[in-house]
């Protein structure tokens, strides 16, 4: 059936730019928590809650928007991906639940707040991890017939994916760090200053060694990456220069540069995920076409996104205005 | 034993929707509450609305943040445990919940913010627009989300070719035959709990003697609520039931206990229904009198489950025992809106203390009536998943096994257990800190403050407050 758009290729592009969205979104405060172990006392500790607290669940909406923007324009990306991780979705969605709970009771505890300290350390890093092994299971591809999902239940655990989880973990801390360099002041900024370049070493070493790992997990990135020299070689390039321009940044003492260098390592990252994977939307049998919902289902919910984005963007924009300015740790501006 | 993957995903999923469930339905109710305590503050400046309306918006944080929690777990659950189910209907589902997420969560994201934390940022206008846009927040969510039900329900506008159903017509599938019936069902039931809570809760405190006038006034606005809504409830469901009776008449036999399809078919009042005998023990029932509801002739014709296989028939006990104890609410509820009337004009609807203690007991009636409704509609509906399209079995994920199941089954009773026994405690907390605490000024700052749903409410999680 021909149709005068290709709706999946803009979609493809919708879906794609949302979970870029949602990674630094949720990035920036799941990595206030994965630091929260870290922080030498109770005080640092408030402060990193509250650079993120009125935020937060706006971001993991984008979350809840995610999963129903797949079933709308990639179903079988839906109905593949979530039986396959079954086991570590659940881990995913109960780390968020304990997490988000700890937002709310850990200011109103005394005795208790080691036991919600813990619960948001702990929710955050399990749900860090295992995004990061939904990536690698996604790289890794998946047992399918027939459009639907025939592997086990730890199909998706592998060493490979172990190290993308990892990887993920000490990409988050990292977009949190340099996010509290921007959102502080002080001794927290101060510390967060000095995590920011160990940060950086950890993440550089694991994006090696997954650079190094993939081709040999898939062939076809091998093929992609090693048939001859294309531009894409630009993609680790750029990362690679905004590495170089966080710990500069970091070194000069600027607020808000690290924070956007972050975001750029982990785009040009992404960036070249993607090219690695194209077109295969559910590997290594199905692409983004196989994938698609039809093109009506695709044209109602994109007329109406066309409408209603805006006026989201618009008004969450708004309520970032009326709370802005720096996180202090007594009294109000 | 063999562990049945289908029977846990059905458990699992009737757990996590029930828990689910019971905090948006309160929210739906309570948000338009706030909205009219909000607007009730702009237009007189009588200092008593804001008083109740701070008190209000703290309970209303808290149950709120346990429904965002819990619901982002629904919208993974169609794709974990129901593959077959999501990737089959993916055409219509999907963009129904991106219209959800889209048009009412982050509305009510947004605005919950500004609701709860921008009374000092933002004019006093512009903070009632707040509150009213997280009221229009949850009624929009509660229309995707009823539509989709309603589809499963009542299916229309769709057509299926190679194993994926395709909309052919968009404002059949949106507006099924059963959905307007079910949309003011709930839509009732929502304000009906709202204003059961309300009337509990503002009880209580007078009982104790705090904060009278603010809290009679409370009162009194739930009351008529209750008056108003509770028989207009009776009269929807029955308009309700007569839809179901024409487009699921199974789910009407199992309601009724009908196995034999008959003339002059009495209402049962109780039985012990037996469905591997095929029949009832110990009725006891008012002759002639389901006929009657059910098609407005004494002698009227009831489809029985004899028409269909016994593997085929929904499970008669749970959609007959749920549907007497929502019916048996309803009518508690009537009964509860009439004695406030009376007591109102013997001015002792704030002083007759049997009243004021039973309504405390009546705060819980509307959550047993909302979970039991939704029994007799969802089990009631078996053995499909789609009615008369395709069984729960046929949508089920084909590579979970039941260890796995078993697993998150167990994992979901745990984690929602924890946060669940948490948020009750703490919404016990505020209740007791009443309007006194919510009202103190705050000296408080910004670290106090996560300004998150919770932060909102100023109880501590221990001790005395």
């Amino acid at each position: 059936m021909e149709q005068p758009f290709d709706l999946t290729l803009i979609w493809a592009v919708i879906i794609a730019f949302g979970v870029m969205m949602y990674v630094l979104m949720d990035g920036f405060d799941l990595g206030q928590g994965i630091l929260f172990p870290f922080a030498p006392d109770e005080h640092y500790r408030d402060v990193m809650m509250n650079s993120v607290a009125p935020v937060w669940d706006g971001n993991e909406t984008w979350l809840v928007l995610g999963g129903a923007g797949l079933l709308a324009a990639f179903p079988l990306v839906y109905s593949v991906f979530l039986p396959a991780l079954y086991i570590g979705v659940f881990l995913l969605l109960a780390g968020l639940i304990f997490r988000g709970v700890a937002f709310e009771f850990r200011f109103k505890a005394k005795t208790s707040r080691y036991l919600w300290n813990w619960a948001f350390a702990g929710g955050s890093t399990v749900a860090a991890f295992a995004q990061g092994a939904v990536v690698g299971a996604y790289i890794q591809g998946f047992a399918t017939e027939n459009f639907r999902y025939v592997g086990g239940a730890f199909d998706w655990l592998t060493p490979f994916t172990v190290i993308t989880g990892l990887g993920l973990v000490a990409g988050y801390a990292l977009l949190g760090a340099t996010w509290l360099i921007m959102k502080s002041e002080g001794e927290v900024q101060q510390w967060a200053y000095k995590l920011t370049p160990r940060l950086l070493l950890a993440v550089l070493v694991v994006f090696a060694v997954i650079s190094v790992y993939t081709p040999f997990v898939d062939p076809k990135v091998m093929e992609r990456w090693f048939s001859g020299l294309s531009f894409i070689w630009l993609l680790p390039l750029l990362a690679l220069y905004c590495a170089w321009s966080i710990y500069r940044s970091v070194q000069k003492q600027q607020e808000g540069l690290p924070f956007v260098a972050t975001m750029g390592l982990f785009l040009f990252t992404y960036l070249g995920l993607l090219a690695s994977k194209w077109p295969y939307m559910v590997p290594p049998d199905y692409t983004l076409w196989d994938a698609a919902s039809a093109y009506e289902s695709q044209l109602f919910l994109l007329l109406g996104f066309l409408f209603v984005i805006p006026i989201v963007l618009a008004y969450t924009a708004w309520t970032y205005w009326v709370f802005r300015g720096k996180v202090k740790a007594t009294g109000y501006h | 034993m063999e562990l049945d993957p289908l029977l846990l995903s059905r458990i699992q999923f009737a757990f996590v929707v029930c828990f689910h469930a019971i905090f948006p339905v309160f929210t739906i109710g309570l948000a338009s509450f706030i909205a009219v305590l909000e607007a009730l503050s702009f237009k007189t400046g009588q200092p008593v609305w804001q008083r109740l309306s701070k008190f209000w918006i703290q309970v209303f944080a808290v149950v709120f943040g346990m429904g965002v929690v819990s619901g982002i777990v629904m919208s993974f659950q169609f794709g974990t445990n129901w593959s077959n189910f999501s990737y089959a209907t993916a055409n219509f589902l999907g963009p129904v919940l991106s219209y959800e997420v889209v048009t009412a969560f982050f509305l009510e994201a947004a605005f919950l913010g500004v609701l709860l934390f921008g009374r000092d940022k933002v004019p006093q206008g512009v903070h009632l627009f707040a509150a009213i846009m997280v009221a229009l927040g949850t009624f929009i969510s509660s229309f995707w989300i009823l539509s989709a039900n309603s589809l499963m329900q009542t299916p229309g506008g769709l057509e299926l070719r190679e194993g994926m159903y395709h909309v052919v017509s968009w404002s059949q599938a949106l507006f099924t035959p059963s959905f307007g019936y079910r949309f003011l069902h709930m839509a009732l039931a929502s304000f009906l709990t709202a204003a059961l809570v309300v009337a509990g809760v503002s009880a209580w405190f007078i009982l104790q003697k705090r904060e009278f006038d603010s809290n009679r006034k409370a009162l009194s606005i739930a009351l008529w609520m209750l008056l108003i809504l509770a028989p207009m409830q009776v009269v929807v469901g029955d308009f309700h039931g007569l839809n179901t009776l024409e487009h699921q008449p199974m789910k009407v036999a199992a309601m009724e206990g009908n196995w034999q399809t008959d003339t002059g078919v009495p209402l049962l009042l109780f039985a012990i229904p037996d469905q591997a005998a095929q029949t009832n023990h110990f009725e006891v029932g008012i002759p002639n009198l389901a006929s009657y509801i059910l098609t407005h002739d004494w002698q009227g014709e009831v489809p029985g489950l004899n028409e269909v296989a016994p593997e085929m028939q929904p499970p008669v006990f749970l959609v007959f025992w749920s549907f007497r104890i929502m019916v048996a609410m309803g009518l508690l509820m009537v009964f509860f809106g009439l004695a406030g009337w009376v007591l109102r004009y013997r001015q002792k609807y704030h002083q007759s203390r049997w009243f004021l203690q039973s309504l405390r007991w009546m705060s819980l009636t509307p959550f047993i009536a909302v979970l039991a409704g939704w029994v007799v509609t969802e089990a009631g509906r078996a053995p499909w998943l789609i009615y008369e399209q395709m069984t729960h079995a046929e949508g089920l994920t084909p590579s979970l096994t039941g260890g796995m199941a078993l697993f998150t089954l167990i994992g979901y009773v745990v984690v929602y257990s924890l946060v669940f026994s948490a948020g009750v405690y703490y919404l016990l907390k505020v209740f007791r800190g009443g309007l006194e605490k919510a009202n103190q000024p705050h000296e408080q700052d910004e670290v106090e403050r996560a300004k998150r749903p919770f932060s909102a409410a100023h109880a501590s999680l221990e001790g005395e407050n």
